[in-house]
């Protein structure tokens, strides 16, 4: 009796938490496929009318799709440089002798924790003076430096897992250095890489400060600047807003339910050794 | 003699090799602590420059004149940067409390051993996920004065008592706490959870034979055990309610009346908004070394644990 009570009770504590989670958004998602109207009313309407009105409205007057592009391409060119870089620092710090290795990786860990604000004002002088202000890689390079603790973190993490023998296997078999981590080490650490990259895609889809100040000019501001400033001629544009809003979030909240796994252990692995 | 040849032979043969191995570790590390360099640790020490400097940014005319400590003689005197200071310090106080209180219990919950467990961690990740201008979106029309569902919520189609949240200065600030709430605690809950996979079943099993209830066995097995994971997920999380940005801006712009207003939010507005590149300095400056003498105060408290577990 008593465990069935303590099971029923935590059955409805559990719904109780995926509700919190998720509900709130849902109500945006909602909004975003209601007509003007019924974004007004009250009570609210609960059902949608299924209208794309804001969809296409934020596509028309807000630029939607021109947002959904920059972000895919400085999103996707972050990672891109990330991973490489941390895929090559994360090997020498977990496999190979060498100095400094506490020194370095602390050093990573204080770079994680810097406030923005700290850094903002001379990033922004340094890319100024390079008329760098306003471009792609204006913002790329802020990004990978601030990315790459945690991209070596985790790729550090897994490869420090892989059996210790690998190296001495491949020596023998005449691989030099380079070639054992291209063809034994990074092939067996894949899934890790590919968490890392998870991870630092999101971390640089999601990022709004940097982006806040870089990209100035509409034509290149990514999607959370551009959500950020929408404004009506009168009102707030709510409906549009939660269509970009909602543009923005489902390849995030697909990433989730797709690789929920990996990402549970790439964030703890962040933090903790799991 | 040969022996000896041998010997010094192999000898230099492996210093060689890790001296080699040193020089490609070396080589494979430098790009990402150049990186590094140029736009992490070279910004602070400008930032410290700049702050000694006037520099006005719609007056390039003006070059940069070194005041010395003026800027932060100024700052002294600021009362919006004092009272920006203790916002700051309120809101890492209260929303890590709520987020490791809420992420210990969604880390209990996910650590359990039920059908459908991953569906409900994927759901409570969500949040996590979700960008943070997105979340302050959807809040901020939450919130709202007019149509917002919370006051549909609390008062029906009563329009008459509808209530403007976030022009509330207390309303506002617990507004930017609850939507930070909402969207970290799983990221606490997921390093606690690290914390609680250690922690053998067997421990739990031997309490229950000695009659221990739920709340002892929480209390004396479970507590001091994911202390360590606990301190980490708050060692993260303050360093990360420090720079509170992203809700402040698209919620309150700092409003009302300064309520929300916070240090990175004041650093941007003095430098950006209206680019007093010098001054505004400071307060970047004053966010660095906060944040750093917190995390170093925590990273005693932790031991250097992490650094040797990763090392």
């Amino acid at each position: 009796m008593k465990e069935r009570l303590e099971k029923a009770g935590f059955a409805v504590l559990t719904l109780f938490v995926v509700c919190l989670s998720l509900l709130p958004f849902l109500w945006f998602l909602d909004t975003s496929l209601k007509t003007p109207i019924d974004i007004t009313a009250i009570p609210p309407a609960i059902v949608p009318s299924g209208s794309f009105h804001f969809y296409e409205s934020a596509i028309e007057n807000y630029n939607l799709l021109h947002f959904v592009k920059n972000s895919m391409i400085v999103a996707g060119a972050s990672t891109l440089i990330t991973i490489l870089l941390s895929v090559f620092a994360g090997y020498a710090l977990a496999r190979l002798r060498m100095k400094y290795k506490g020194i370095i990786m602390g050093s990573f860990l204080l770079v994680s924790m810097f406030p923005q604000i700290s850094i903002a004002g001379p990033v922004w002088k340094i890319l100024q003076s390079f008329g760098w202000l306003n471009t792609y890689q204006g913002l790329v390079l802020p990004y990978v430096t601030l990315t790459l603790p945690l991209g070596i973190w985790i790729t550090a993490s897994f490869f420090r897992e892989l059996p210790g023998e690998l190296e001495d296997a491949a020596k023998i078999d005449g691989c030099g250095h380079v070639q054992t981590l291209f063809k034994v080490i990074i092939p067996l650490a894949a899934p890790g890489v590919f968490t890392a990259a998870l991870l630092v895609f999101i971390y640089a889809w999601n990022e709004f400060f940097f982006a806040l100040l870089i990209m100035t000019e509409k034509s290149y501001q990514t999607l959370p600047v551009g959500i950020a400033l929408f404004q009506g001629q009168y009102t707030m544009p709510w409906g549009e807003i939660a269509a970009a809003s909602t543009v923005a979030t489902v390849p995030l909240v697909l990433l989730v339910f797709l690789f929920q796994r990996r990402i549970v252990r790439g964030l703890s692995a962040g933090a903790i050794k799991g | 003699m040969i022996f000896g040849l041998f010997f010094d032979y192999t000898v230099t043969m492996k210093l060689s090799l890790s001296a080699r191995e040193r020089i490609f570790a070396a080589f494979l590390v430098l790009p990402c602590l150049l990186f590094v360099a140029i736009f992490a640790f070279y910004p602070i020490l400008y930032s410290f420059y700049l702050s000694l400097h006037r520099i006005i940014l719609s007056l390039p005319g003006l070059k940069q004149p070194f005041i010395g400590l003026a800027n932060y003689r100024e700052l002294l005197h600021d009362a919006v940067a004092l009272h920006s200071l203790v916002n700051t310090f309120a809101f890492v106080f209260a929303s890590t409390f709520f987020e490791l209180v809420f992420g210990l219990i969604i880390a209990l919950i996910i650590n359990r051993h039920f059908s459908g467990r991953g569906i409900v961690r994927a759901a409570v990740l969500v949040p996590w996920a979700i960008p943070t201008v997105v979340a302050s979106q959807m809040w901020r029309f939450i919130f709202n004065d007019n149509y917002g569902l919370l006051n549909y919520l609390l008062f029906g189609s009563g329009v008459t008592s509808y209530k403007a949240w976030l022009a509330d200065p207390f309303f506002a600030f617990s507004a930017i706490v609850v939507a930070d709430v909402w969207k970290t605690s799983s990221f606490a809950a997921l390093i606690i959870l690290a914390g609680l996979q250690t922690i053998p079943d067997e421990l739990y099993e031997a309490a229950r034979i000695d009659g221990a209830g739920a709340w002892n066995r929480f209390r004396s097995i479970t507590l001091p055990l994911i202390k360590p994971a606990l301190l980490i997920a708050l060692l993260f999380r303050t360093m990360d309610a420090f720079r509170v940005f992203d809700l402040v801006f698209v919620m309150t712009q700092g409003g009302p009346a300064d309520s929300t207003n916070v240090l990175q939010f004041y650093g941007y507005k003095k430098i950006f908004a209206e680019g007093l590149m010098g001054y505004g300095s400071t307060i970047s400056v004053l966010v660095f070394l906060v944040t750093f003498s917190v995390s170093l105060l925590y990273i005693r408290m932790i031991g250097s644990r992490i650094l040797q577990e990763k090392t």
